[in-house]
């Protein structure tokens, strides 16, 4: 995807001349594709919440139900564990285990650090009759907010089998480039979520 | 391995040394989204609690922050380029961000506009009483 894995002796030829791209290009596209029909997953979600987020059905609106503090403390979790899971890319290529294991470790935690949060903030709007099946607008709300929250749960599983991997199997091809598609799916859920933190708690009025 | 791998082979298992440079400049590119994220995320926040900024013009504020942020993110943390590579790459960018678009907003309008009718019917029935 980047100028690094195009070796120098074909950068001038013309498309035709260079031959099939390298491996890690096609996984990378074929992993891409799947992640922008997540995405469009995701915006039929957004879409059902901007049209039913005015329908609380006389119930709590959202600017009473959201803390912006708690959202921006979730919303720094995640940009942080980005940053650690572009460490552990660079570890991965550099084939240093010591590093990659540091990146994969505060990733999770901060990702779980996240789900804690969210989960916590869930538990609270319950405990207050503020579930999904109070109006619309709460449906809407648990259905996009919690399959986000599904989403990097998944990916949390996600990594721990890799951190397994990387130490039953090795730095071989394989592995790495399901690192490599576990942190596209990574970084593209941080996408989503500048979506949610927007859309959802920022938008509430 | 498959064949394909196999002409890239030598760059690609071998210590590479002469590296030293490209890591760093990766490691600073990561370094500059993370404070890039952060300094929009800050600014997301600022604006919507802020009365410095004309109301109606706030949700715009917020639309161009998030669309700048998740450009920050697409740029140094997926590595989205214009590079030879990076073409199909864009054209299915474009094309994911087309779809959603209409998803998006074709859901709006078509709920908005059911929306009027329904209003329109209520107020229908309520003079028939």
């Amino acid at each position: 995807m980047n100028a690094a894995t195009t070796p120098v002796a074909e950068v001038g030829m013309s498309i035709s001349e260079r031959g099939p791209s390298p491996r890690t290009v096609i996984v990378g596209y074929g992993f891409w594709l799947f992640l922008l029909s997540d995405i469009i997953l995701f915006s039929a979600l957004f879409a059902a919440y901007a049209v039913l987020s005015g329908r609380t059905a006389d119930g709590p609106s959202g600017a009473l139900l959201f803390h912006r503090d708690s959202v921006l403390i979730e919303t720094g979790c995640l940009l942080l564990s980005s940053f650690t899971c572009a460490m552990m890319s660079l570890a991965i290529e550099f084939r240093r285990k010591d590093w990659m294991l540091l990146g994969a470790g505060l990733t999770l935690a901060l990702g779980a650090a996240f789900l804690w949060l969210e989960l916590t903030e869930f538990g609270a709007m319950l405990a207050h009759g503020a579930g999904p099946d109070r109006s619309a607008f709460l449906s809407a709300f648990f259905a996009l907010v919690g399959m986000h929250g599904l989403h990097v749960s998944l990916g949390l599983g996600w990594l721990v089998v890799m951190m397994a991997q990387v130490f039953t199997l090795g730095w071989r091809a394989m592995v790495r480039d399901r690192l490599a598609c576990f942190a596209l799916f990574w970084h593209a859920l941080d996408i989503v979520w500048i979506g949610v933190f927007t859309i959802v708690y920022l938008g509430a009025r | 391995m498959d064949e394909r791998d196999q002409r890239h082979a030598p760059s690609d298992d071998q210590e590479r040394p002469g590296d030293a440079a490209d890591w760093k400049s990766r490691l600073v590119k990561s370094l500059l989204g993370l404070a890039a994220s952060i300094v929009l995320t800050l600014a997301s926040f600022w604006a919507a609690g802020t009365h410095l900024v004309w109301g109606p013009g706030v949700p715009v504020l917020l639309a161009a922050l998030a669309i700048g942020q998740m450009g920050v993110h697409l740029v140094f943390f997926l590595h989205v380029s214009s590079g030879p590579e990076g073409t199909n790459t864009i054209l299915a960018l474009a094309f994911g961000v087309f779809v959603v678009a209409l998803v998006v907003f074709g859901s709006l309008v078509i709920m908005a506009n059911l929306d009027a009718g329904m209003a329109g019917m209520d107020g229908l029935t309520r003079m028939q009483r």
